[in-house]
């Protein structure tokens, strides 16, 4: 390395402290769009202060959104490397259906620890394997994301009905559903919401400050310019295609232990409901921005909302209605303030 | 002096098209050697050789002495050649030390450097150290590069292959998309690179431009090197004459 040894004068040393943290803070997205999710809670805890704001119904909104909340973790890698992938509800299914089949047949319901980690790990291996399938389309093959995950989505969802000739596995380990499924740590945080948490932990800590993060942004920022850098960008993608993938594994894992059976039918719009997650969290979908805050807060928003407006007694209808508005809303909001950025 | 980087009858051949008829290049320690020549001579695809993107057909390049074949680009980058390219080729959502730091990111030392953690404060503060020493200002280290003038931008991209460069940096039309001032920020770091003793090559259209920043000029045309000037002794005049086929040096090729 060499550099050009020179006095370096006061201007440039300026440099080294901008406008600070809070600015950053301001410009970026997601305190804005906790603002959004802190109004809602307030909102609905005043207008229904019996129902909404109780540790059973927080339960219950950490409960339900925390299987999407996986899907969607996997998901804010994708979009970020500037790929969709379309297929994380399919595989989902498939997974849940590999792994209860394993469950199956180490003992049903009635079956120990060791049949459930069996199980889980086949569940992981089949997600892990759609999604280097996914990746693999992607970047040998050159299909583009939403036609490759578009197939995927089919292929996955059929091959799960073959297997189950179409009808719902549901011998599913009492273990497992009273524990993960129903369980509460310390008697108060449902250890789904718990795994999901570990989870966002731990793929948050890697997207923000490791090499395989870095790479994630540069790659969905500028491919081109990641490869002449020699980052091996294909390689990379399957890479995030896979865990992806091996999360909506996880996905699957979690939701036989919530349902105690396969659901094949109820994970039809899981993966608009997770890109909507992502993208309202301030991730373009030309990639190369978005965070996994952002995502959470963006999976908690429309999970509040529904829950809130049930609680309210609207019609169940409305819920996709105002869901879908959020959706549109938060990415006009977005692109408002990045026009005035830009202008700045 | 013996050349740092020296090309001798390089031939690079598309189907019968010749792009390159036994080109010759020189380029010597501690200069900034202009590369000129009108559209289609060559000159794109003599870097391109040179900076391990293509595999010449015949010819040989010499780093120092040595003759050297290429690979590739990250090849060349390990024996100290980078190029910036016409194209900048940042991540424009990453910041100015993301971007400096692309593909060669420092771990941090212990158990979670091995986790593949990344130092992002040494990163940043050897950043600023770098664009301080380079004279390069830029409103915010930390904003995305999106948000840098085009100028700002070009710089980024110089100040990334001169961090890595230990002996020759390619620079492409560097200052083409850029507007008088910017321009002028981009040659003033152009000689101090120089300065700092990495060759430069640089490769421009705009001859009044090439003169003010070149030590020397090599002029090529249909494929060859035609003409050697030391920038000081010539005139556009005599540089476009080169380029068109009006002067011709015996002793170029």
């Amino acid at each position: 390395m060499s550099t050009v040894r020179e006095p370096a004068t006061d201007e440039t040393l300026e440099q080294d402290v901008p406008d600070g943290r809070w600015a950053r803070l301001l410009r970026g997205n997601t305190l804005w769009t906790f603002l959004v999710l802190v109004v809602l809670a307030i909102g609905f805890s005043v207008a229904a202060p019996l129902a909404f704001a109780t540790p059973f119904n927080v339960r219950n909104i950490l409960a339900d959104s925390s299987i999407l909340l996986v899907l969607a973790i996997g998901m804010t890698y994708v979009i970020v490397s500037a790929g969709i992938d379309l297929s994380v509800g399919s595989v989902l299914v498939f997974s849940g259906v590999i792994a209860a089949n394993v469950m199956v047949s180490m003992g049903g319901v009635t079956a120990g620890w060791g049949g459930i980690a069996l199980g889980t790990l086949a569940g992981l291996a089949a997600g892990f394997a759609w999604g280097v399938l996914n990746g693999v389309l992607v970047t040998k093959a050159r299909v583009p994301p939403l036609i490759a995950t578009l197939g995927t989505l089919g292929m996955a969802l059929g091959l799960a009905q073959v297997i189950t000739g179409g009808s719902d596995v549901s011998r599913v380990p009492s273990r497992l559903s009273n524990l993960i499924g129903y369980g509460l740590a310390l008697g108060q945080v449902p250890w789904l919401a718990i795994v999901a948490a570990l989870i966002t932990v731990v793929f948050a800590l890697i997207l923000a400050f490791t090499r395989f993060g870095r790479h994630t942004y540069a790659t969905g920022s500028n491919a081109e310019a990641a490869r002449r850098v020699g980052i091996a960008v294909d390689r990379h993608l399957i890479k995030v295609y896979a865990l992806s993938g091996t999360l909506a594994g996880a996905a699957g894992v979690l939701s036989l232990a919530r349902f105690s059976t396969t659901t094949i039918a109820g994970h039809a719009f899981d993966n608009l409901s997770a890109i909507a997650g992502v993208v309202i969290g301030g991730a373009s979908l030309f990639g190369g921005v978005g965070t996994i805050a952002g995502t959470v807060i963006g999976v908690l928003i429309p999970g509040v909302l529904r829950n809130g407006l049930i609680i309210l007694g609207a019609q169940r209808f409305w819920l996709d209605v105002a869901v879908g508005a959020v959706l549109v809303l938060a990415v006009m909001f977005d692109q408002v303030r990045r026009r005035a950025r830009e202008r700045e | 002096m013996e050349p740092l980087l020296e090309a001798r009858g390089i031939v690079k051949r598309y189907g019968h098209v010749y792009a390159l008829r036994e080109a010759a290049f020189s380029a010597y320690p501690g200069e900034v050697v202009a590369l000129v020549g009108d559209n289609g001579a060559g000159k794109s695809t003599l870097v391109k050789t040179l900076s391990g993107a293509l595999t010449p057909d015949a010819g040989e390049i010499r780093l120092e002495g040595t003759p050297l074949r290429l690979t590739g680009p990250l090849d060349a980058q390990r024996h100290g050649i980078e190029t910036v390219y016409q194209d900048l080729a940042l991540a424009p959502d990453l910041d100015a030390a993301a971007n400096l730091y692309l593909g060669r990111e420092l771990p941090r030392s212990g158990p979670l450097g091995m986790l593949g953690v990344l130092d992002r404060n040494e990163m940043r503060r050897r950043a600023v150290d770098t664009f301080g020493d380079l004279g390069i200002r830029l409103p915010d280290v930390a904003a995305p590069v999106r948000r840098l003038s085009g100028g700002q931008r070009q710089c980024v991209a110089v100040a990334r292959a001169v961090v890595w460069a230990s002996k020759v940096v390619f620079m492409d039309e560097p200052t083409a998309a850029l507007g008088v001032v910017q321009r002028r920020q981009v040659l003033d770091l152009i000689r101090r690179v120089r300065d700092g003793g990495v060759t430069v090559v640089l490769i421009s259209h705009n001859m009044p431009e090439v003169l003010a920043v070149a030590d020397r000029v090599e002029v090529l045309r249909l494929g060859r090197r035609v003409a050697r000037f030391t920038a000081a002794d010539t005139s556009v005049e005599e540089l476009v004459a080169a380029m068109t086929g009006g002067i011709e040096q015996e002793d170029a090729a």
